[in-house]
């Protein structure tokens, strides 16, 4: 197919036009984190770099920050086990109940949190007779994640196909080790990128969280939750912001090259 | 759905049983035997999800079936449908849902019409120096958290705020603030399914069609965009369902509005009475199951 | 320990069996709430949890300067894990998790706590900072029931009326203005309310000044019909809000753009509000207003720190800190002599009794009316909440 020069320029015009206002939310977090206004009226009145001082000297973000690292760390690894387990079942074999198994994969993303969250509160309090506590959420993050990597898993190994594994069988490899040297590297962007998605997810959930998070667990979001709406805290919460949209460039731009670096072929 | 018929099916489920292994026992036995290692791929994912959330969604269908005691607020668990005709009796319940529904639709809608043309520049136009520009630009916002975004949308909607401020003009605080926000904060969960099925739409086929003489438009309508199809629908149900959970941004945008999760929340978590919320929550778990089998019927799904 | 035992042993049979009959027989039992206060107080457990409003418990992580959680565990030894919630509901929910020793609880809140048996009788011989509280803050009725004391009181305020100047001819000086159409049809769309079914108490409270032949006596006690009467009157502000409000930034900026001109309001709203005509009143009608009060759990398990907290949180140096923080009247008038702004307690009104006079503080409404009425039977939290949700729409 052939685009018209004057197709592209439109689409392109469109697409930068779209990601430049996308910015726009996020520029006027970081005129409100020096802005003097503590309840960050339009337009700021002022710079000021009290705010910024402020949040380097908070334990609780600090702590927070490194909750929510650790939870979306565990919980983005329980998804990857899970969720190749499932589209590894779900790619290569075909069984009784498969329809069902593959709605219940994608039913705790679909469901609105809301819902999600209390059942799982009260699945965890009524029916486990559990405290809620760190654990919880993670379990609760876990749950809904699995899907990110399921999706991204399955749509891999369908474009693989089974050549090569039937190779590595043909020529005596174990399933193991054909898992290890063959299937696996294979996909290596798939789930890097459906890990990302689920870390970010978890990383940034609040809804469910809410409802699963025990007594003192602080994940960022919820740390963000009871400061955003304190006047005097509210400034430092933009601050915090912005220093995660600073560092999140990183591992996003290099997960990028990597994923890039294997699919190169197209 | 055409769908499927471009796409490269593996298909084949070979019988291992036929070739001649020589790795260790364990390893032949599980060669062997198909349904031993379906068994064992399954077992965990399949024990997790049962008794972690069915169990848990399977409770809560229970619990919206008691009621509480008003005096004691502990729940009386005996079996009434008192809850569900509170939802059907009471004109406000059926006045939130249609609301909620309209607001979820419109963010899909929106951000599907918005993500369409963004995916297919990135995926088929700009280079790929180009192309990773854009998708770490797409990325990216999906890290200052969502709260803080929200807050930002109120800022710049407010009056005198950037919106006014500018020139645009801003629509107040109100529905139409939740779905400009809404649409804003899950824009890149729409765009980036779309992106990653049209990646996989090799360029040869769309050349292959323009060679054949067919204009741009009707490569675009007869050959990616049933393929396109499986993305799009993995990128609605995306943001119809986190549209349709959300309770925070109707309240900090929203004006003097409540959505469903608004309802959800005040009862479980303020009302303390889980027996309403959990009826009120079967109202979109519903929509939801029926959206899902419709989309099912299409075939769709099978390649989300 | 033996508890969670028995408990988890409860879930397993209950995941086991997973029938219907199983599952209503899981869930805890009463046995382990103890609702009589104790003696004296013992060895200290090194460790406290406590639950309450946010900016009440502060322990310097979220800002270094606002710390009076340190010195306490210093003092103690007693290791401080908190929660702060965003409304009474939520806290009520909190609460009966029993993971909370001391819960900072509104009036709105303390006797459903009691009423729950999650709140255990308090001995005020053992908090010795007691005595300098307020007497009118004593043995009130928001948190003393049947001749028992169940909680310390911490700090007070009222839900005043705000408005900007700009859009009033002549201040007003009556909730007319957020109730009376005619006053509102100016006002329309820039018009906000407190987002909590404790809210419909304010227009109660408006009728029983304007409408005396409903004859409502308290706020906090309404009958089927006096309770239509405040949900007509609020459904009819309703359509002249522009929004609700239940955190203070949401609302400081409102007022800060214009986005609202007036509404109820908290004193620490207005002082943070920097735009000059912007101002508050304590209405001809009186106000609702809160009183909290540091009440401690049933199925505490730290009841020896939580008693050290009490009594450190009521001492004149640590409750002055944290009612000035948090925007509020402090509870005695040695913590008035501590204040950083020596005009704090001016500001709040702090000990004038016949301001307090004015104030209808929050209640739980509960079907046995308040007011005393034994002829027909109130309204209670359950129907304010059902009809909270039909007001808003």
């Amino acid at each position: 197919m052939t685009l018209s020069p004057l197709s592209r320029r439109v689409l392109g015009g469109l697409t930068f036009g779209v990601l430049a206002l996308i910015y726009v939310p996020l520029l006027v977090v970081v005129a409100n984190s020096v802005n003097p206004s503590q309840s960050m009226t339009w337009p700021p009145d002022g710079v000021t770099f009290d705010w910024w001082s402020r949040a380097a000297h908070s334990d609780g973000a600090r702590e927070a920050l490194v909750t929510s690292l650790q939870v979306a760390v565990v919980a983005t690894v329980l998804a990857l086990i899970l969720g190749t387990l499932l589209a590894l079942a779900l790619q290569r074999y075909s069984f009784f109940g498969k329809d069902a198994v593959n709605l219940l994969v994608i039913l705790p993303i679909a469901l609105p949190g809301v819902v999600t969250g209390i059942a799982l509160n009260n699945g965890f309090k009524g029916i486990m007779g559990v405290d809620l506590a760190l654990w919880t959420i993670v379990v609760a993050h876990a749950t809904f994640c699995i899907v990110t990597v399921f999706n991204n898993v399955q749509a891999r190994l369908r474009r693989m196909g089974t050549s090569l594994e039937e190779a590595s069988a043909d020529l005596g490899a174990g399933v193991w080790t054909t898992f290890r040297l063959v299937t696996l590297p294979q996909l290596r962007s798939a789930l890097l990128a459906g890990g990302m998605l689920a870390f970010a997810l978890s990383f940034d959930e609040i809804i469910v969280t809410t409802f699963t998070a025990g007594q003192g667990a602080t994940t960022l979001p919820i740390w963000i939750l009871n400061n955003m709406f304190r006047p005097n805290q509210a400034p430092v919460v933009n601050v915090v912001a912005v220093v995660l949209i600073i560092f999140s460039i990183i591992p996003v731009w290099l997960a990028q090259r990597l994923s890039s670096d294997v699919e190169g072929v197209r | 759905m055409s769908a499927t018929s471009a796409d490269t099916r593996p298909g084949r489920t070979t019988d291992p049983a036929l070739r001649g292994p020589v790795a260790r026992p364990g390893s032949r036995l599980l060669h062997r035997m198909v349904w031993l290692r379906l068994s064992l791929l399954l077992s965990a994912p399949l024990a997790w999800m049962l008794l972690v959330y069915v169990v848990a969604l399977a409770a809560l269908l229970i619990t919206s079936l008691w009621s509480v005691d008003s005096l004691t607020s502990e729940i009386d668990r005996s079996w009434t449908f008192d809850n569900f005709r509170t939802l059907v009796d009471n004109e406000v319940y059926r006045t939130v849902t249609l609301r909620t529904l309209g607001v979820a639709v419109a963010v899909t809608v929106i951000d599907v019409a918005i993500a369409l043309p963004i995916a297919f520049y990135m995926a088929k136009v700009a280079t790929p120096r180009v192309r990773r520009m854009l998708v770490v630009a797409v990325l990216t916002p999906l890290w200052a958290s969502y709260l803080v975004k929200v807050f930002s949308w109120r800022v710049v909607l407010s009056e005198g705020g950037l919106a006014d401020w500018t020139g645009f003009g801003s629509p107040g605080y109100g529905l139409t603030a939740v779905v400009i926000t809404q649409a804003y904060i899950w824009l890149p969960y729409v765009i980036l399914p779309i992106f990653a099925s049209l990646e996989r739409v090799p360029d040869s086929l769309l050349e292959a069609a323009g060679d054949l003489g067919a204009p741009s438009g009707l490569v675009l309508r007869s050959i990616v965009l049933p393929l396109l199809v499986p993305g799009i629908v993995a990128g609605a149900i995306f943001s119809f369902s986190l549209t349709m959970g959300d309770y925070i941004t109707v309240n900090i945008v929203g004006g003097a509005n409540q959505m469903l999760g608004n309802l959800v929340y005040i009862n479980a978590g303020a009302a303390n009475n889980l027996p309403l919320a959990a009826a009120i929550a079967m109202i979109p778990i519903v929509v939801m199951l029926v959206l899902l089998t419709a989309i099912r019927r299409t075939g769709a799904l099978d390649n989300l | 320990m033996k508890n969670t035992f028995r408990k988890g042993r409860v879930a397993a049979a209950c995941l086991t069996l997973l029938s219907v009959s199983a599952l209503s027989a899981c869930g805890g039992g009463d046995d382990d709430k103890k609702v009589e206060a104790v003696e004296k107080i013992g060895k200290t457990e090194g460790k406290v949890s406590i639950l309450a409003w946010p900016g009440y418990v502060e322990d310097g992580s979220n800002d270094p300067e606002v710390d009076w959680v340190t010195p306490f565990e210093k003092e103690t030894g007693c290791e401080v894990t908190s929660k702060s919630y965003g409304t009474s509901d939520e806290a009520f929910n909190l609460a009966k998790s029993g993971e909370y020793d001391v819960i900072a609880a509104s009036g709105d809140l303390s006797l459903r706590l009691v009423a729950s048996k999650e709140a255990q009788a308090i001995n005020t011989d053992l908090v010795p900072n007691y005595e300098n509280v307020y007497d009118f803050l004593k043995n009130t009725e928001w948190n003393t029931v049947d001749g028992k004391n169940y909680g310390v009181p911490h700090g007070y305020g009222a839900n005043l009326l705000m408005f900007n100047k700009k859009n009033f001819a002549e201040p007003p000086t009556s909730w007319g203005a957020v109730f009376d159409k005619a006053q509102l049809e100016k006002n329309k769309g820039k018009v906000t309310a407190y987002d909590s079914p404790i809210y419909i108490a304010d227009a109660a409270l408006y009728l029983m000044k304007t409408q005396p032949e409903l004859k409502i006596e308290n706020p906090y006690a309404l009958d089927q019909k006096q309770l239509d009467a405040s949900v007509a009157l609020l459904k009819e502000q309703r359509k002249y809000v522009g929004e609700y409000w239940s955190d203070y930034l949401k609302e400081i900026q409102a007022f800060e753009t214009g986005d609202s001109v007036v509404g109820t309001t908290w004193q620490v709203i207005k002082n943070n509000i920097k735009n000059p005509d912007v101002d508050v009143t304590l209405p001809t009608e009186g106000a609702t207003a809160w009183n909290d009060t540091w009440m401690l759990s049933s199925q505490a398990k730290n009841p020896n720190c939580a008693y050290k907290w009490m009594d450190y949180i009521l001492s004149p140096e640590a409750n002055a800190q944290a009612t000035e923080y948090f925007g509020e009247a402090p509870n005695s008038p040695e913590a008035c002599e501590q204040t950083t702004d020596p005009k704090h307690c001016e500001t709040f009104h702090a000990g004038d009794q016949e301001y307090a006079e004015q104030l209808w503080f929050w209640r739980t409404p509960v079907k046995e009316c308040l007011d005393g009425r034994t002829d027909v039977e109130c309204t209670d939290y359950a129907q304010w909440t059902e009809a909270w949700t039909e007001i808003k729409g």
